[in-house]
């Protein structure tokens, strides 16, 4: 079952046609992703071939796309100043799931369309700035490698892309439910709280890996919800102890701004909330690695 | 990017919002010349202003009252060089006076747990607002704004009302609450803050302070936003590395650091001087993310980047290979250190995995660059580049 991705999946590529899109579709198709269609109004009408033989059809518009096919979920990897109108039109159509791969959207847009989304009501945003999410062996909506780590009974949820590859390479012997790189921009669409509610409710997920870093209080927010509302033993991490006040370390909105924002405040909400928080991601592997052993004895 | 003062000023007079005259002055010449031509109109009163990007430059001594032309200029020579908390005054503002019957507070900023826009606004402004937020939450208004309304009129009645200001002065407030939003909506700005937003003697309502800071992702949308930026305090390495489209930050540690994806770079700092505690306290140099899917091209540069610095002892390349190659990884560190020759004899350490690893390494190992060190781990890598850099210092 997983979360947000599984076998009923059909996905679209926004921006398929680009050299980014075309990229990344070869690889989610390679992963065993069903890829439906591609978005471009210049080239309607046309299909592309990828490697393997598969013809993906190219639509005019996300609507059109989702008539033809019943596609519910759109990966979007047009170019930033882009990002927005394309992401409006995924939430006109009302597609339940657009991830927003494309970094560096201006704030000011993301928060438009994430109100629109919410407004509506039928679409989640993942994202923008983020790798995607996996179902290993099932789907894969993004940029996420298939090859690090098959399926298994671990739930990740991370702001940072690398940090979610090196977390799959260093529990892939025991594999993921689902993996989702939520994002590291000041405002995104899908949060830690989503994610640990979504892991807490799928019955094929035994424990979570969180995985945050500096900057604003989504941290200290998941560490309420996990006291409250989470059951299932989670593991956490948190990147950025040495980062300066007021320097943007790589993320826009990885920021420690005056006292808040720090590593040591998240860390030490996360572990006030019963949260093991390991202080290399090794040592967070080996606290999931103790607890997934736990569960199997 | 944060503006200075003077800066927000031209942004909130080119959009409406009722400012003082001021104009800038980098010399005390300059600061009577201004002096003469502003105060003229407020009575030979003027405000000297250090112009940094700080808070608290009022009570640093920072901030000065002049009756006369004279009285600027020497102002001027003494806030002018002037360090408040270790940001030195390059610029003064020289700003009209003004007959200030009533501070108030506002501004629009970025909400990040509720993913929207927030505005706060306060009868009770001059005094720092995260001291007012602590000590007295009652009277500071926290008002949501939905992105996609913005503050219309109705908005900007609930703002004035929510903070309590007299039925008389609403309107006046409401008015320069809507063009303030302006400036937040149309410049892509994160941070609107005027503090304090003053009703003077006569009864306008007047922003006589403003801090705006800019989403440098929605540059596209503003050519002009790039000029505004201070590169007077740029360090050399962050502003070379800019040049080259590298994601750079300077630390004073002697480890240099270089990695792919925010969070692993920033967790490979953190590695880096967990380990270095071992060896007398070992801090990265640096933070540089090369970015997710980087040529050889990139790797390299980013090394040249790094090597430059006098201080880095030793050097920890930590790449996780998702979309980005291990191969053109390897291949950019033997391009860049061949190009370097051998004068450069700092030691290398490099832990590559995921994609095309195999090749990575295998290209490393042919090349067996004296001063390259292959380790398995992240761990064991930091280890032993803070080693290293320990050992160089001694």
């Amino acid at each position: 079952m997983a979360i947000f991705l599984n076998a009923d999946s059909k996905v679209i590529v926004q921006g398929m046609t680009g050299s980014e899109g075309m990229k990344h579709t070869q690889r989610m198709l390679k992963s065993g992703t069903a890829i439906v269609g591609g978005v471009n109004p210049r080239k309607a009408g046309t299909t592309v071939d990828f490697e393997g033989g598969v013809s993906v059809p190219v639509f005019g518009t996300v609507k059109e796309a989702v008539e033809a096919t019943g596609a519910n979920v759109s990966v979007i990897f047009v170019p930033a100043q882009f990002t927005k109108a394309a992401a409006l039109e995924a939430i006109d159509a009302e597609i339940p799931l657009a991830v927003v791969i494309t970094e560096g959207v201006a704030v000011k847009d993301t928060a438009e369309f994430y109100n629109y989304a919410k407004d509506k009501g039928t679409t989640r945003i993942v994202g923008p700035n983020c790798p995607g999410l996996i179902t290993p062996g099932v789907s894969n909506a993004g940029i996420i490698p298939a090859d690090i780590s098959g399926t298994g009974r671990i739930g990740l949820v991370s702001k940072s892309g690398t940090l979610t590859y090196q977390m799959m390479y260093e529990l892939r012997d025991f594999g993921f439910s689902s993996a989702v790189g939520i994002g590291g921009d000041p405002i995104i669409g899908t949060t830690h709280i989503d994610c640990l509610e979504a892991f807490q409710n799928d019955p094929d997920t035994d424990a979570i890996v969180m995985i945050g870093e500096i900057g604003g209080d989504a941290e200290e927010r998941a560490a309420a919800y996990i006291k409250e509302h989470v059951t299932k033993p989670v593991v956490g991490y948190v990147a950025g102890f040495t980062a300066p006040e007021g320097k943007t370390m790589g993320h826009a909105g990885a920021i420690v701004s005056g006292s808040s924002g720090t590593a040591q405040a998240k860390k030490e909400a996360l572990e006030a909330a019963g949260v093991k928080v390991g202080k290399t991601p090794s040592e967070t592997a080996a606290l999931m690695r103790e607890i997934m052993q736990g569960l199997a004895g | 990017m944060d503006l200075f003062e003077y800066q927000a000023r031209d942004m909130f007079e080119a959009h409406g919002v009722p400012v003082l005259a001021g104009a800038i002055a980098t010399t005390p010449e300059e600061a009577r010349a201004a002096a003469e031509r502003i105060g003229a109109a407020s009575g030979g009163v003027t405000v000297v202003k250090a112009q940094v990007k700080t808070g608290g430059r009022g009570k640093a001594g920072g901030v000065k009252v002049a009756r006369s032309a004279d009285e600027a200029q020497a102002a001027a020579e003494q806030i002018l060089g002037m360090d408040i908390k270790g940001h030195t005054v390059g610029t003064v503002m020289v700003a009209a006076g003004a007959r200030i019957a009533e501070e108030y507070y506002f501004s629009i900023l970025l909400d990040r747990a509720n993913r929207s826009y927030l505005a706060m606004c306060s009868k009770e402004g001059g005094m720092e607002i995260e001291q007012l937020a602590v000590e007295r939450p009652e009277a500071l208004a926290k008002v949501p704004v939905d992105p996609n309304v913005g503050i219309d009129d109705a908005k900007a009645r609930e703002i004035v009302e929510a903070a309590g200001f007299d039925a008389a002065d609403q309107d006046a407030i409401a008015e320069v609450v809507k063009t303030l939003w302006t400036v937040y909506r149309d410049e892509d700005a994160t941070l609107v803050e005027v503090n304090p937003l003053v009703k003077t003697e006569d009864g306008s309502i007047v922003a006589l302070d403003g801090k705006v800071s800019l989403d440098e992702n929605a540059g596209f949308r503003h050519p002009g936003h790039e000029a505004l930026e201070d590169t007077s305090h740029t360090d050399p390495l962050e502003a070379a590395a800019k040049e080259k489209d590298l994601n750079y930050v300077k630390l004073d540690g002697s480890v240099g650091i270089i990695g792919n994806g925010a969070g692993l770079v920033m967790s490979t700092l953190d590695v880096v001087a967990y380990a270095g505690e071992e060896f007398g306290g070992q801090k990265p140099a640096n933070f540089l993310d090369i970015g997710g899917g980087a040529s050889a091209e990139v790797m390299a540069n980013g090394l040249h980047i790094i090597l430059s610095d006098p201080q880095v002892k030793s050097v920890f390349v930590n790449v996780f290979g998702g979309i980005t190659s291990c191969d053109a990884v390897a291949n950019g560190i033997v391009g860049a250190l061949d190009a370097l020759g051998d004068e450069e004899d700092r030691p290398l350490v490099v832990r590559l995995d995921g994609n095309n690893v195999e090749e990575g390494r295998r290209i490393l190992s042919e090349r067996n660059h004296p001063r390259v060190i292959i380790e398995e781990t992240m761990d064991g890598a930091a280890r032993k580049a803070a080693e290293l850099a320990a050992a160089a210092k001694n």
